[in-house]
C-alpha cells in the first residue's frame, strides 16, 4: 500500500509548504486528473460489474418467481418475473378480462366481453354492462395484478415425501460432517507436526488422491458395500467420510502450519501430550479453519447427486436432490412446483454461505492454489 | 506413555508411533476405500461382471469391445465439444472476473458473494432450473431473443443446441473458477506491481508482462482441472436428461455412460474398463501439471523445509 501515488503527489492535508504555491497548483490538477481518472475506471467496473450481477441473480429470481405461480400464470407470455395475473371482472355471471381502455369519453376500465372481426372487440363498463364499446384490442392495455401462489410450497412439499427426504439430507449432511471434521483435523494434525521421509512421501500420496476420479473406486466400492448389505442404507454415503478427505486434510493442515510450534511446546511443559496439545492447544487455534471445512463438507454433502442416486433406491432413503431429479422427472409440466421444492433444496446452502461468506470465501481463497 | 512400554523408545519412534496414530484414519482409508477399489476395478476390467454371477475372466475383451464401441466413441466426442466451449469461455470469463474483485472496487465483497452464490447451488436445481429458461416456447431466453429479432433454438430438445445450452449452465457458476484466479491473483507479490509503476507501465501493460505470466501457473492449474472435471460431468445431464443423455445421445457425456454401463445395464467389467481409462487420462493430466506447473513445487518446498 506505501507506493500509492499519495506518497508521488503531496496532498493538500500534509501541506508543508505552503509559500510553493505555484508548483501546487499544478500538482494539485496533476492529481485531480488521476483521481478522475480513477474514478472513470472505478465506475466502469462496477457497471460491468453490476450487468453480470444481473445476469447472475435473474435465474434465482426466475426460480423464486416461479414457484408462487399457478398454472396459467405459468403459460403467461412474455413471461413475467414476478408472479402476476390477468385481472378479471364479473359482467352478468360470466368472468372477462379487464383492460384499461380508451374511450370517446376518456379513460376507463372495461371488460372483453366478445371479440369481434379485425382485431376489434365489444367491451363493456363491468359497471354499467348496458353500454357497448368497440375498440381496437390491440390499442388497449390488458389489466394485471400480482397474485401469489404460496400454497405452491405446502402443495409441494406434500406431494412428495420431502420431510423425509430433508430428514434424510440432514441426518447424511450431519453425521459425514462430523466424521469428516474428526478424522480430517487429526490427520491434519498429524501432517503438520511430524516430520518424517515417510511422512513427506504419505502427503505427496494424499495430494495425488484429490486428484483420482472416484467412479475408478466406484464399482468395486459399490460391490463391497453391498456384500456388507448396507445397499440402500445411508452407511456408503456416511462411512467413508470417517476416513478423512484429502481435500480437506490439506485445507486444515495449511491452517495448522500457521499455529506457532512454540504453543504446543509450552503445552508439553505443562506436561500434555500429543492428544492433548491437539485437542486443547491446535484446535481451540483452528476454529475457523474448521469452521470453513464444515461449511465446505455441508454445501458439498447437501448437493451431492452421484453417490445418493448408486446408493439409495427406495423412495423413503431419498436425499432431496435425488426426490426433486425424480419429481421434475415425473411432474415436468408442475413448474411452479418444481421451482418451489427447488428454493427449498437451494435455500440452506444459500442461506448457510450468505451469513458465513467472509470465512466461506476466504476458506475457498485458502484451499485455492496457494494455499 | 513411554514409560508404559517394557523397552523405553526413542524421542523420535514416539513421534514416529504419534504420527501414525494422528494420520491413521486417513491410512486405514487409503487401504480400504482407495488403493483396493482401485485394484479391485482394474481386475473387474479384464472380467464379465454383472453382479449376479461371479466374474468371469474374458482377458481384454472389455477394453477391445470399449475402442470398438460406437457409444464410447460419442461419449468422448460430446465430453470434448463441451469442453471446447466451457473451458475457454469460462477460463477467460472467470479470469477477467478475478481480476476486476481483485482491485479496490467499491462493494468488493458484495460482487464476490454475488458471483460465488450460483456455485452453492445442487446441480440439480441449476439443471431443473435452466431447463425452463431455456424452454422453447415458454422460456425467457428465447423471448429476449425474439426481442433482437432472432428465432431461439429448441435450445436441450435440439441435437444441435444441446451441448451449448449445458455450456450456457455451466457458465453461471463461473464463480467457482473466479475464486481459484482469485486467490492466485493475490499471491502475485506486490512489490512487482511497484516496480512496473516506477517502470512507467500502464495498466494493460502491467496486465500482460505482470499479472498474467505470474499467474499462468493458475490459468494451467484450472485448465486441467476443468478438463478432469468435464470427464466427470454428471448431474447436470442426468437430470436435464432424466439420465438418457438425449436428444439422440447428443449429450451422452463419458460420466454418464459409465453410470448407464454400470448401474442401467449392470455391466460392470465393461464399466470398470471405461473408469480405468478415465482414471488413465486423468494421471496423464496431473503428471502435466507435476511436470511443469510451479504451482505444485510450493508444496513440496513446504514439506521440506
Amino acid at each position: 500500500m506505501s507506493g500509492q501515488p499519495r506518497s508521488i503527489f503531496p496532498s493538500q492535508g500534509n501541506d508543508l509548504h505552503p509559500e510553493e504555491s505555484k508548483p501546487r497548483k499544478t500538482l494539485l490538477e496533476l492529481l485531480s486528473g488521476v483521481k478522475a481518472e480513477r474514478i472513470m475506471y472505478q465506475i466502469m467496473t462496477v457497471i460491468v460489474l453490476g450487468m453480470g450481477a444481473f445476469v447472475i441473480l435473474l435465474p434465482i429470481a426466475f426460480m423464486f418467481g416461479s414457484s408462487l405461480k399457478d398454472k396459467a400464470q405459468l403459460k403467461m407470455f412474455p413471461p413475467p418475473l414476478l408472479p402476476y395475473a390477468y385481472t378479471t371482472a364479473e359482467v352478468n355471471g360470466e368472468t372477462y378480462l379487464l383492460y384499461d381502455a380508451t374511450t370517446e369519453q376518456g379513460k376507463m376500465q372495461l371488460a372483453l366481453i366478445k371479440k369481434a372481426p379485425g382485431g376489434m372487440g365489444l367491451f363493456v363498463d363491468p359497471k354499467d354492462p348496458t353500454v357497448q364499446y368497440k375498440l381496437v384490442i390491440k390499442e388497449q392495455t390488458q389489466l394485471k395484478h400480482l397474485d401469489f401462489h404460496w400454497e405452491n410450497y405446502p402443495d409441494a412439499l406434500q406431494s412428495q415425501p420431502f420431510g423425509t427426504y430433508f430428514i434424510n439430507t440432514l441426518i447424511i449432511t450431519f453425521v459425514s460432517m462430523f466424521g469428516m471434521i474428526v478424522s480430517s483435523s487429526m490427520v491434519a494434525y498429524g501432517f503438520s507436526r511430524f516430520r518424517s521421509k515417510a511422512l513427506n512421501i504419505l502427503f505427496i500420496v494424499l495430494l495425488s488422491t484429490i486428484m483420482l476420479p472416484s467412479q475408478v473406486r466406484l464399482i468395486p466400492m459399490y460391490i463391497f458395500f453391498q456384500k456388507l448389505g448396507w445397499i440402500n442404507t445411508m452407511l456408503p454415503l456416511i462411512v467413508p467420510a470417517f476416513f478423512a478427505s484429502a481435500y480437506d486434510v490439506f485445507l486444515l493442515r495449511q491452517f495448522f502450519l500457521t499455529i506457532p510450534l512454540e504453543m504446543d511446546d509450552a503445552a508439553k511443559v505443562d506436561g500434555a501430550n500429543r492428544i492433548q496439545s491437539f485437542l486443547f492447544v491446535t484446535l481451540p487455534q483452528s476454529i475457523p479453519a474448521l469452521f470453513a471445512v464444515c461449511i465446505l463438507h455441508f454445501i458439498w454433502a447437501w448437493n451431492d447427486f452421484y453417490e445418493p442416486l448408486i446408493y439409495l433406491h427406495s423412495q423413503t432413503k431419498w436425499t432431496i436432490a435425488v426426490g426433486l431429479q425424480t419429481f421434475n422427472a415425473m411432474y415436468t409440466e408442475n413448474t411452479n412446483l418444481i421451482m418451489a421444492a427447488s428454493v427449498v433444496l437451494v435455500l440452506p446452502p444459500i442461506l448457510l454461505f450468505l451469513i458465513s461468506q467472509r470465512i466461506f470465501v476466504q476458506g475457498v481463497v485458502i484451499s485455492g492454489v496457494k494455499g | 506413555m513411554a514409560s508404559t512400554h517394557r523397552f523405553k523408545l526413542t524421542l523420535k519412534q514416539q513421534d514416529a508411533l504419534w504420527s501414525y496414530f494422528f494420520i491413521g484414519p486417513w491410512l486405514i482409508g487409503l487401504v480400504l476405500i482407495t488403493i483396493s477399489p482401485m485394484l479391485a476395478s482394474l481386475y473387474y476390467s479384464f472380467n464379465k461382471y454383472n453382479i449376479l454371477t461371479p466374474p468371469q475372466w474374458v482377458g481384454l475383451a472389455n477394453y477391445k469391445k470399449l475402442f470398438a464401441d460406437p457409444l464410447f466413441w460419442q461419449s468422448i466426442r460430446v465430453t470434448l465439444k463441451f469442453a471446447i466451449f466451457a473451458l475457454p469461455l469460462n477460463l477467460t470469463i472467470g479470469y477477467l472476473l478475478a481480476v476486476l474483485l481483485n482491485q479496490k472496487v467499491p462493494g468488493l465483497n458484495l460482487w464476490r458473494t454475488l458471483y460465488y452464490l450460483p456455485s452453492v447451488i445442487s446441480g440439480v436445481a441449476v439443471a431443473v432450473l435452466w431447463s425452463r429458461l431455456f424452454n422453447p416456447n415458454l422460456g425467457w431466453i428465447n423471448y429476449a431473443l425474439s426481442l433482437i429479432g432472432i428465432k431461439g433454438p429448441a435450445w436441450l430438445q435440439s441435437t444441435i443446441w444441446a451441448v451449448p445450452s449445458l455450456v450456457i449452465m455451466s457458465l453461471w457458476s463461473v464463480g467457482g473458477t473466479m475464486i481459484i484466479y482469485l486467490s492466485g491473483l493475490q499471491g502475485v507479490p506486490t512489490t512487482l506491481y511497484e516496480a512496473a509503476r516506477v517502470d512507467g507501465a500502464n495498466k494493460l501493460q502491467t496486465f500482460f508482462h505482470v499479472t498474467l505470466p505470474m499467474t499462468s501457473p493458475v490459468i494451467f492449474f484450472n485448465l486441467i482441472i476443468g478438463l478432469i472435471e468435464t470427464f466427470q460431468y454428471f448431474t447436470v445431464v442426468y437430470t436435464t436428461t432424466g439420465g438418457s443423455g438425449g436428444p439422440a445421445r447428443s449429450t451422452l457425456f463419458y460420466n454418464l455412460y459409465l453410470y448407464q454401463n454400470a448401474f442401467s445395464y449392470f455391466d460392470m467389467g465393461y464399466a470398470s474398463a471405461m473408469a480405468w481409462v478415465l482414471f488413465l487420462f486423468v494421471l496423464l493430466l496431473t503428471l502435466l501439471v507435476f511436470r511443469s506447473s510451479a504451482v505444485w513445487v510450493f508444496y513440496e518446498g513446504e514439506i521440506k523445509q
